[in-house]
């Protein structure tokens, strides 16, 4: 299509104005930059669809049986739910602080945030294993599994184990994105300790941190439709 | 190839020797499965899904020589069962999905933005190690187990049979995110790598198709991705959320299965749609009737998409009511589709049309898939679907649209960009022979199957009464046809590789930019010089490249010759 052609970009390695970070098919490191970020939140966007189809079994069933939704939530304990929400949102935070410092070339502020997001991420999960060991324990189980027993027989009524399924798989995946997001963040933390960015490049840190709210957001709408209502 | 004008030869890359390109500027093995350009990735694609293809073409010729006469002939019930389920996975999975995205929109579309590569080359090869992964994790499955489920995994049954129905689905799962990270990679490619100058407006309408179809994959796929871990924990763990057993419901897997998989018909058909605007517009010598109205009902049709699952569930037990919105926003779709389809045949109206192989295809494409959307209004028609669920009437109708649409387009696609990416012609006498028995083949296969669908001829049966016999003798008959022409048509590309004339840059005389700014094949990164783009892509009196030495000097160029010569020229 061009009539005519102009040397917008020679295509060699080999050029003095190329940061180390910018691939050899961008233009710019802004055209990067735009184009890892649109990417992500794409995938974002995908992350929330795989919930969707959890949500909508969650719709379904609560509008078919709702009082089994009220009666079962009785056994998830609130206190420790809205723990890991304040929790998670305080991770939330330290993230965004991060991406604030290395912003202005603070690579020490955005290590210290990081190594705080990984620990909130592990009291997170830490808090999820009692919740979880202590539904085991009295027999709680998604599905064909529920029999519960020692004080909570009273609960064994139908469909109870279709909300302990929605429960456990949710909360489940929801906890295996945590689990991803803590991988994540060490990856980073490694890099940053390494010197790998600075004001001009920060990417890899910005992109997990979107990724981090949107874990963030999803336990936000977890917690108040299985704990709370 | 006479009726061209003598190309001159290629010029290469400024930085390299002449002839340097990207098949042979680095030859090991590791070059290839390591490599990060996206033409390479794309003839990986193509010989991935080449051979899906074939294993679930011989598949399919196993399923109509039982059907060639009543009762048993060359295997049982039970094994037929599983083979037809092992065709529609492996067809629907395996190849038609990642067919056109993958290998052409691979291939073609950084060519087309003016690009280098797409957005994130890296991404772009994990989706391929994930697709293959993927597939050899459902083929495992496939192959100790007894899959006889159909492609569509219906529960209870699903929960009820071979344990191997645990691994395909998680299979599918992981073949699922190739397709998300595929979609998401050419939309971000789209958005953010065209070349300067090409705007919306000057996109070629394959980009807008294969745009539309990421949009459909990033949306759709992760639906059938929570679907699957589902059906996968509910064989696991019995969680009760399908299973009526223990009070779960099982058109609710219906919906999510069909929100996805629907969708996933438009994933199909879509990048057809831009494969044909490129052939009509190449070889008929002009812009496309309505560029506009063609690249926007590519978007009208994946958004529509979206909204009609439930037609596949008429004789579920869902409500009346949403039987009847479903069928309303069903018609709708056909609004969109009619408009593409009367705006190819208004291409070629005064256009000067030139039967080149691809160019056949594109009329096989018109005729195969007219039929294939009408069927598709008739079975929306509630009342009318009652009847036909589940008949061969259904059967023909996909098959219309999917291989008359998707694999007729996707034939079409790859004789046009087989010069591109080879940089050889093919023998155009054996490709119009291919065409001839695809066509004949295909017509006598499925044409067939309207008829017994229509006097009710369930789908999916291993005997059917002896009244049925002569059409499904017909319908094998074709079946050997269509098998020799794509037989014919394997033979003589693949001949082409090692005794096919030397292609020249821009052998049809097309005017987007992989033809004019590149050489055949092109070099490893595209363009030697960024194009800057100041024409539509079918703008062919103002692309002054069309017969030049595609090194994208656009000087020195042959003129277009006025008169062209039609007749049959064999290479």
């Amino acid at each position: 299509m061009a009539s005519t052609t102009a040397t917008a970009h020679a295509d060699t390695h080999r050029e003095a104005h190329h940061p180390p970070h910018l691939q050899h098919h961008f233009v710019s490191s802004e055209q990067q930059f735009d184009a890892a970020k649109m990417g992500m939140w794409l995938f974002l966007i995908t992350e929330i669809l795989l919930f969707s189809g959890m949500f909508v079994a969650y719709t379904v069933y609560r509008v078919w049986h709702p009082e089994v939704f009220v009666r079962s939530a009785e056994l998830l304990d609130w206190r420790l739910g809205g723990l890991n929400t304040l929790v998670l949102l305080a991770s939330s935070f330290t993230v965004a602080l991060g991406i604030h410092y290395i912003q202005n070339g603070d690579r020490k502020g955005l290590v210290v945030n990081l190594i705080l997001t990984l620990l909130f991420a592990a009291t997170f999960m830490v808090v999820k294993y009692f919740e979880y060991t202590g539904k085991f324990a009295h027999g709680i189980f998604p599905g064909e599994h529920f029999h519960p027993h020692e004080g909570y027989e009273q609960y064994n009524i139908p469909y109870a184990p279709q909300f302990f399924s929605i429960y456990f798989v949710m909360t489940g995946i929801h906890g295996f994105h945590v689990l991803v997001g803590m991988g994540i963040f060490v990856w980073i933390t490694l890099r940053a300790l390494k010197g790998h960015f600075s004001s001009e490049y920060y990417t890899p840190v910005e992109l997990s941190g979107l990724y981090w709210h949107l874990v963030d957001i999803i336990w936000i709408f977890l917690f108040p439709l299985l704990y709370l209502i | 190839m006479s009726n061209i004008a003598t190309p001159a030869t290629a010029t290469g890359s400024v930085h390299h020797g002449a002839g340097h390109n990207y098949l042979n500027h680095a030859k090991s093995l590791k070059s290839w499965l390591l490599t990060l350009d996206h033409k390479r990735i794309g003839l990986m694609y193509l010989v991935t899904v080449s051979l899906a293809f074939l294993a679930g073409g011989i598949l399919a010729l196993l399923v109509r020589a039982e059907l060639i006469a009543p009762g048993q002939t060359i295997m049982d019930a039970q094994t037929y069962n599983q083979i037809f389920s092992l065709h529609g996975i492996i067809m629907v999975f395996a190849f038609i999905i990642p067919s056109i995205p993958a290998v052409m929109g691979n291939f073609a579309l950084p060519m087309h933005l003016g690009a280098k590569d797409v957005a994130f080359p890296r991404l772009n090869l994990a989706s391929y190690y994930i697709y293959v992964l993927g597939i050899a994790i459902a083929l495992a499955a496939m192959l100790v187990g007894n899959v006889d489920t159909g492609w569509t995994f219906y529960t209870p049954y699903s929960k009820s049979v071979g344990d191997s129905v645990l691994l395909l689905t998680f299979g599918v799962f992981v073949a699922g995110f190739s397709s998300i990270l595929t979609g998401l990679n050419f939309i971000v490619t789209v958005h953010k790598m065209r070349a300067p100058g090409l705007t919306w407006n000057r996109l070629p309408l394959f980009v807008w198709s294969i745009y539309a179809t990421s949009i459909v994959q990033v949306l759709a796929t992760p639906v059938i991705g929570i679907t699957m871990l589902l059906l996968f924990l509910e064989r696991l763990m019995g969680i009760g959320i399908f299973d009526p057993a223990l009070g779960g419901d099982p058109v609710l897997f219906q919906h999510f299965f069909w929100f996805y998989s629907h969708p996933a018909v438009y994933i199909m058909i879509l990048p057809a749609f831009g494969v044909i605007s490129e052939l009509m517009a190449t070889f008929s010598r002009r812009p496309v009737m309505g560029y506009k109205f063609v690249a926007l009902s590519s978007v009208a049709i994946a958004f529509l998409g979206f909204l009609v699952w439930g037609h596949h569930m008429f004789v579920s037990g869902q409500s009346a009511v949403s039987s009847i919105i479903f069928s309303l926003l069903t018609y709708l779709i056909g609004i969109p589709t009619g408009i593409k389809v009367i705006n190819w045949v208004g291409t070629m109206y005064k256009g000067s049309v030139w039967l080149r192989t691809p160019m056949l295809y594109a009329l096989a494409f018109l005729f195969l898939f007219s039929i294939g959307g009408f069927t598709g209004i008739m079975l929306g028609v509630l009342a009318v679907d009652v009847h036909l669920h589940d008949t061969y009437f259904v059967v023909a109708h996909f098959h219309y649209v999917m291989m008359g649409g998707t694999v007729i387009a996707a034939l079409g696609g790859l004789h046009y960009w087989w010069p591109k990416m080879t940089g050889k012609m093919y023998n155009e006498t054996l490709g119009r022979i291919g065409v001839g028995l695809i066509f004949v083949g295909f017509n006598l296969t499925f044409f067939t199957q309207f008829i017994l669908g229509s006097q009710g001829m369930p789908r999916r049966y291993y005997d059917y009464l002896p009244e049925f016999a002569s059409l499904h003798a017909l319908s094998t008959y074709g079946s050997w046809i269509l098998a020799a022409g794509l037989f014919l048509v394997a033979a003589y590309l693949i001949a082409s590789l090692f005794r096919g004339e030397k292609a020249p840059a821009n052998p049809w005389g097309a005017a987007t930019l992989e033809w004019t700014n590149a050489t055949s094949p092109p070099d490893p990164h595209n363009f030697v010089r960024t194009p800057i783009v100041t024409r539509g892509p079918y703008d062919y009196h103002l692309a002054r490249e069309l017969f030049g030495n595609g090194a994208g000097d656009g000087d020195g160029a042959a003129p277009v010759p006025e008169v062209r010569d039609t007749t049959h020229q064999s290479s």
